[in-house]
């Protein structure tokens, strides 16, 4: 793996990164916290909508992020041939 | 069968499994005592990973402080999920690669033994904070279920995880918690389901508990209480968003969490493994907040305004363990349950709502007995995760690394075994004469992790220049800031600087460390170039990725 190749690797991965970790601020601090007031003022099926963000919508955010994380990055290994040696795996 | 008979069914039939797992599981190597032998596929290391995490706070504590607190408690919820986001895209896969026993051990490798030695002070400190919560949920469930007192149930729990612990290590701690987490997710469940659908004819509590929770809402203010979704009431925005990051970068920071990813077969399965780990984690997690409101409603419908005289078995069984209080300031006979401590009679301890909702709600005695086995497994397996914590600092990073390189596996095994046994006694102590409720002892121990592990790591892995000096210097203020702002604010009697909360200290103490380590870093000496490789080595997953690379600038030496 050339020196190119490792910098581009990884500045894809820390921009992926960063991407996801700018909604998990999001659906948290920003929607779960700092707007919450605001957001309560909307009601859908007898939820405020902060208090939701708060203590529902913010954790299905954070497994679906993880998901996408583990996914991409998979995506990633195989394109750079960095990916593991795994017995039985279909993909040379 | 009475509930009791129902509760030592449930109990006898778990702990007999959780027996059974541990003596197939038993091992005889230093790797298959601490990380499993690295075997461990992904599905199943989630799900030890959950029942590793879900302590007696998140099963017994946590429903009953969101129902005390209403939106406050979100910081419990957010907290101690958002966490594993940090964990999945900053440690674990890098963490993984590295591929050793502990979390000293990289810090150690990757800055110095003097840094090492800081890690091995912290991770024990963290981890004690945190299992004495844990003895003391066993001690409570025993108390109430068993009819033993609470001293009686904490040895008891201290005995089994003694047993399981010291037999099978990593390997047996996790196919035990695989057990652990199936039965306390169905106890937790059960009742959740069968309670929604009694409310509101939906058996689905995460769709279903906003109607009850408007009601509540009319129901609370009718009594002189604020509203239950209202935000800010007991803690200021400040401390919410504080302590929610504190919870969180701690959770990235734990110890015992952070090893679960060194037991997975590849980084691959280390990422995935973080995935279903917060997936089964959410499953709680998502019920928790309906658990809290449907517990709340019911109880205020049940007691308030009522006559003393006319209340069910569970009240005087509660009573009867201190937990649940009631005195009859006005002579009345009835419960006046209000905001107002001149006018209120009735204190509730928020450790028993899970236990004693689905008395309160009346469902049958199997499913009653159900979830105290459901909390003793959580209790358990979160107990016996930090136990390997502590035994594998003690006896890998400490007498081993450090003290004893020459050192037999046997003899490696034996001290870990001796650690482990050290450190329930001592846990077991705390247990008994605890510093607070259990889900607040636990938040300390977070406030710790993430004023001293994350930011060290994930300055080690993502910043190449960051040197032992700097790790050190960092880990050190950390550390020492956060643990004397809690003690004074909490037993010092200072005031809080700001109104900061003790338990949202940690990420302020986060703070300290990253700026210290960077300050003292750009001061100091680059670390050495095998350092410099070291970090190169974690990022790409495959081994060959580095090996043919050219050596790094300034390679000679």
């Amino acid at each position: 793996m050339s020196e190119d190749a490792k910098r581009a690797y990884w500045s894809r991965n820390l921009r992926l990164m960063v991407i996801l970790l700018a909604v998990w601020f999001t659906v948290s601090y920003l929607f779960g916290i700092l707007l919450v007031e605001q957001l309560n003022n909307i009601v859908i099926n007898s939820f405020p909508l902060g208090f939701w963000f708060a203590q529902q919508g913010s954790i299905v955010t954070f497994v679906a992020l993880i998901a996408i994380y583990a996914w991409r990055m998979d995506k990633l290994d195989e394109e750079f041939g960095v990916a593991e040696d795994r017995p039985g795996s279909v993909r040379g | 069968m009475s509930t009791q008979a129902w509760t030592f069914f449930w109990v006898i039939l778990t702990f007999g499994t959780y027996i059974t797992i541990a003596w197939r599981s038993r091992v005889k190597d230093t790797a298959g005592f601490y990380v499993a032998g690295q075997g461990v596929p992904t599905v199943a290391n989630g799900a030890a990973v959950a029942a590793d995490w879900m302590s007696a706070a998140s099963f017994l504590s946590m429903a009953g402080i969101i129902a005390f607190q209403g939106y406050d408690g979100s910081v419990y919820l957010m907290g101690w999920t958002g966490g594993y986001v940090l964990l999945a895209l900053l440690l674990a896969p890098y963490l993984r690669k590295f591929g050793k026993y502990t979390v000293p051990d990289f810090v150690g490798d990757r800055y110095s033994d003097t840094a090492r030695l800081v890690a091995v002070v912290a991770a024990i400190f963290v981890s004690f904070t945190y299992v004495v919560g844990q003895m003391r949920g066993v001690g409570i469930v025993f108390s109430r279920f068993l009819g033993t007192s609470i001293v009686v149930g904490i040895m008891f729990g201290m005995a089994i995880v003694l047993f399981y612990a010291v037999l099978g290590g990593m390997k047996g701690i996790t196919w035990t918690q695989v057990a652990q987490y199936s039965v306390l997710i169905v106890a937790y469940l059960i009742p959740a389901w069968a309670i929604a659908g009694q409310l509101t004819g939906i058996p689905i509590p995460q769709v279903s508990f906003g109607r009850i929770m408007q009601e509540l809402n009319g129901l609370q203010a009718d009594l002189g209480f604020s509203e239950y979704s209202s935000p800010f009431v007991n803690q200021s925005k400040l401390n919410v968003f504080l302590i929610t990051a504190s919870l969180m970068i701690g959770t990235a920071g734990l110890p015992h969490v952070i090893v679960r990813f060194y037991t997975t077969r590849s980084v691959r399965a280390a990422r995935w493994s973080a995935f279903w780990a917060l997936f089964f984690i959410s499953l709680l997690y998502l019920t928790a907040p309906a658990i809290g409101v449907f517990a709340k409603y019911n109880l205020l419908n049940t007691v308030s305004d009522a006559p003393r005289a006319e209340m069910p078995d569970w009240f005087d069984a509660w009573e009867s363990t201190g937990l649940l209080a009631f005195e009859d300031l006005n002579g009345d006979g009835t419960i006046d349950y209000t905001p107002d401590p001149a006018t209120n009679e009735l204190t509730i301890d928020n450790d028993i709502m899970v236990l004693a909702t689905p008395e309160v709600a009346g469902l049958p005695a199997p499913v009653i007995g159900l979830v105290v086995a459901g909390g003793l497994a959580a209790a358990l397996s979160t107990a016996s995760g930090l136990l390997l914590v502590i035994s594998s600092s003690v006896a890998h990073d400490f007498y081993y690394r450090r003290l004893r390189p020459d050192a037999t596996e046997k003899q490696q095994l034996l001290v870990g075994r001796l650690a482990m046994a050290g450190a329930v006694v001592i846990a077991g102590y705390f247990g008994v004469n605890p510093p607070g409720f259990v889900a607040q002892v636990v938040a300390l121990a977070f406030g710790l992790a993430a004023a001293s592990f994350f930011p060290t790591i994930v300055l080690g892995i993502f910043w190449k220049r960051a040197n032992a000096a700097g790790a050190v210097a960092g880990m050190g203020t950390g550390l020492v800031v956060t643990a004397a702002y809690m003690v004074a604010t909490l037993y010092g009697g200072v005031e809080p600087i700001l109104g900061v909360a003790a338990t949202g200290f940690g990420a302020i103490g986060a703070i300290i460390n990253f700026v210290v380590a960077v300050v003292v870093t750009k001061a100091t000496a680059p670390p050495p170039v095998e350092m410099q490789q070291l970090v190169d080595s974690v990022r790409y997953p495959s081994p060959a990725a580095v090996g043919t690379g050219k050596p790094p600038a300034g390679g000679a030496h």
